[in-house]
């Protein structure tokens, strides 16, 4: 500057310059933060407080039954719709501000791209959309990570749906993303493709870009994941570290003449379930390998005659629908 | 990404949609018809006013409204064309999921929906210029007439299409492809025939009936903006010809030049109706 500066303003330039400096060393914002989102359509209610979070460098995977409202709650983080109430960062920055979304790559669930483009083509729009500088070479690359290489010139109008899945993950991934939310991305996929989805996830996560994953196929979420959100019913119904969700583990006994006090000796263990003679009890998650023969021991203690006992893991799958049956049971409880 | 560099973009990509949509072709090729059928016509006009059929003052009357009236043609062609553009690149895009990917791109709604508005009147109003010139040329070879004031009236023809365009953005923002398309058109057709009813009024001098076109070139200023443009197409001399107030009621003839006041209400209008199509579409939950 070539004014001489006052007093106050050199003042102002140090306040400021303590404050970047105070502001760079603290961690970076999470990839996604969004608190109390809600929407509703009418009178059906489809997002109803919703508060999560994605770390930098981290694979959410977001489950729950159709219409639980996932889809909703992306592109509410996208303000592709419009929350009626609640908060969303991205990247640091509020969603409602555009540029907030310069480093977000975004496969839609509905994803169809200007069929009178070519593949290149449309890359090369979304390249100038984002305004940021990525080669020509880049672009290709990316469209070869995706298997469409060769068709790189052809319309997208002549492309199968898997093809355009194919090329709406090279659009997501084309822009250099920090963020990247996949909404379905296997949905017209085979399984080659869901093994290359699959591969390109974890790339992803090891380059450090973090991940928002929507997925039907539990198995799917469970192999990427390191947390995931339950939604059901616009709400969350659970979240947690893979760990956390499923570190429950079971165990399965064959029992007979048991006694009430035996009984109650399986229930304070955690949740029996009874079928025949057989019992299935959850563990406590903070185990450290002295439950089983703690329970075993005092069954035997008890009178019950112990025949089997078989260790058992919960899966996602059954995790996911024990949620979601918990859910309904509580709700048609509170409606009678 | 600057706001700038987004519309213009977008635009390029409107224009290059109703390029490789044949939407460029269709419309070439039915400008050629409507040309070559004008210029077989008015040589005919010309060899009927040679053998001295008519007056050369009836020859330049007629030129001046079979020319109006192949630009009556075009007008409705780009009108129909540039309406039925609007909606799908528009709502069809929307409803398709096509809008998802690009607006989840770190541009505003506002400057996307004016890429596109600013490619369609770009392709619109450069089709009835370019349609309208060679239309001109054509009369010139054949009949040998050259209107008083081609450049207003081809400004003005592309002012109509701009009008309608706006309007059919508006629309599509609101409605589905389809139905933005008809209501637009719709009311394109509304309007003319509304201002011909008018003029009638003012010829009959029933003041009541010439309000009906008063008001309606208020509402949609798309054939106040047409009439300007037959006033600049026709000879000056059709009114010694035609006499008087019977010209306004002639749907192919025009009385009086447009105001500047007039011209102005068109460009709020214009700057109104985006401005609500903008407020539609930045508030739409795709």
């Amino acid at each position: 500057m070539s004014v001489a500066q006052t007093p106050t303003a050199v003042g102002d330039d140090a306040a400021r310059r303590a404050a970047a400096h105070l502001v760079a060393g603290l961690p970076p914002a999470p990839a996604v933060w969004c608190s109390g989102l809600r929407k509703r359509y009418g009178r059906q209610v489809a997002v109803e407080d919703v508060s999560l979070e994605v770390g930098r460098g981290e694979i959410l995977g977001l489950l729950g039954p159709n219409g639980a409202g996932k889809t909703s709650v992306i592109k509410m983080l996208l303000s592709l719709v419009q929350p009626d109430a609640g908060e969303v960062l991205l990247l640091g920055r509020p969603a409602t501000d555009p540029a907030a979304r310069a480093a977000v790559g975004y496969l839609p669930e509905l994803f169809r791209y200007q069929p009178w483009l070519s593949a290149a083509e449309v890359l090369a729009l979304h390249v100038r959309l984002s305004g940021i500088d990525v080669t020509a070479q880049e672009q290709r690359d990316c469209l070869d990570l995706v298997g469409l290489a060769d068709r790189a010139k052809d319309r997208v109008g002549g492309f199968s749906k898997g093809m355009q899945q194919r090329l709406g993950l090279a659009v997501a991934l084309v822009a250099r993303p920090e963020l990247v939310v996949l909404d379905e991305p296997t949905s017209a996929l085979d399984p080659l493709g869901r093994a290359d989805v699959r591969d390109i996830v974890l790339a992803l996560k090891a380059q450090g870009v973090a991940v928002l994953l929507n997925s039907h196929l539990i198995g799917e979420v469970e192999r990427v994941c390191d947390r995931v959100v339950i939604l059901d019913r616009g709400r969350v119904a659970a979240s947690g570290t893979l760990a956390e969700l499923l570190g429950l583990r079971e165990l399965r006994l064959h029992l007979t003449d048991v006694s009430p006090e035996a009984q109650a000796r399986l229930e304070a263990t955690g949740k029996a379930e009874r079928e025949g003679d057989w019992v299935t009890v959850a563990l406590p998650a903070d185990d450290v390998g002295t439950a089983v023969p703690d329970l075993v021991a005092d069954l035997v203690s008890l009178g019950a005659r112990v025949h089997a006992v078989e260790p058992g893991r919960i899966t996602l799958e059954e995790r996911l629908l024990g949620i979601l049956r918990e859910g309904a049971e509580a709700r048609a409880e509170g409606g009678q | 990404m600057t706001t700038a560099r987004t519309v213009l973009t977008i635009a390029a990509l409107t224009l290059r949609e109703a390029s490789r949509r044949r939407v460029l072709l269709a419309l070439a090729v039915l400008t050629l018809l409507l040309l070559a059928l004008s210029a077989w016509g008015f040589s005919r006009l010309a060899a009927e006013s040679g053998g001295s059929a008519l007056t050369s003052g009836e020859a330049r009357l007629t030129a001046s409204i079979l020319l109006n009236l192949v630009m009556f043609g075009f007008s409705l062609i780009a009108a129909l064309g540039t309406a039925f553009l609007a909606g799908p690149t528009l709502a069809g895009e929307t409803e398709s999921g096509i809008a998802l990917a690009v607006l989840a791109r770190p541009i505003r709604r506002s400057a996307f929906l004016l890429g596109k508005w600013l490619g369609l009147v770009t392709f619109g109003s450069g089709f009835v210029v370019l349609a309208g010139l060679a239309q001109c040329l054509v009369v010139r070879a054949t009949a040998d007439y050259w209107p008083p004031d081609p450049a207003t009236a081809l400004a003005l023809l592309a002012a109509q299409t701009a009008a309608l365009l706006t309007l059919a953005v508006l629309l599509s923002t609101a409605i589905s492809p389809m139905a933005s398309g008809v209501v637009a058109v719709g009311l394109f057709g509304t309007t003319w025939v509304a201002g011909v009813v008018g003029g009638v009024g003012e010829s009959l001098g029933n003041d009541s009936v010439a309000r009906v076109g008063a008001v309606s070139r208020m509402l949609l200023p798309t054939d106040g903006l047409w009439q300007g443009a037959m006033h600049a197409f026709q000879d000056p001399s059709v009114f010694a010809t035609f006499g008087g107030s019977d010209v306004a009621a002639f749907p192919f003839l025009s009385e009086a030049p447009l105001t500047a006041t007039y011209l102005a209400w068109a460009a709020v209008w214009v700057a109104m109706v985006w401005g609500l199509a903008a407020a539609s579409f930045v508030r739409k939950d795709l």
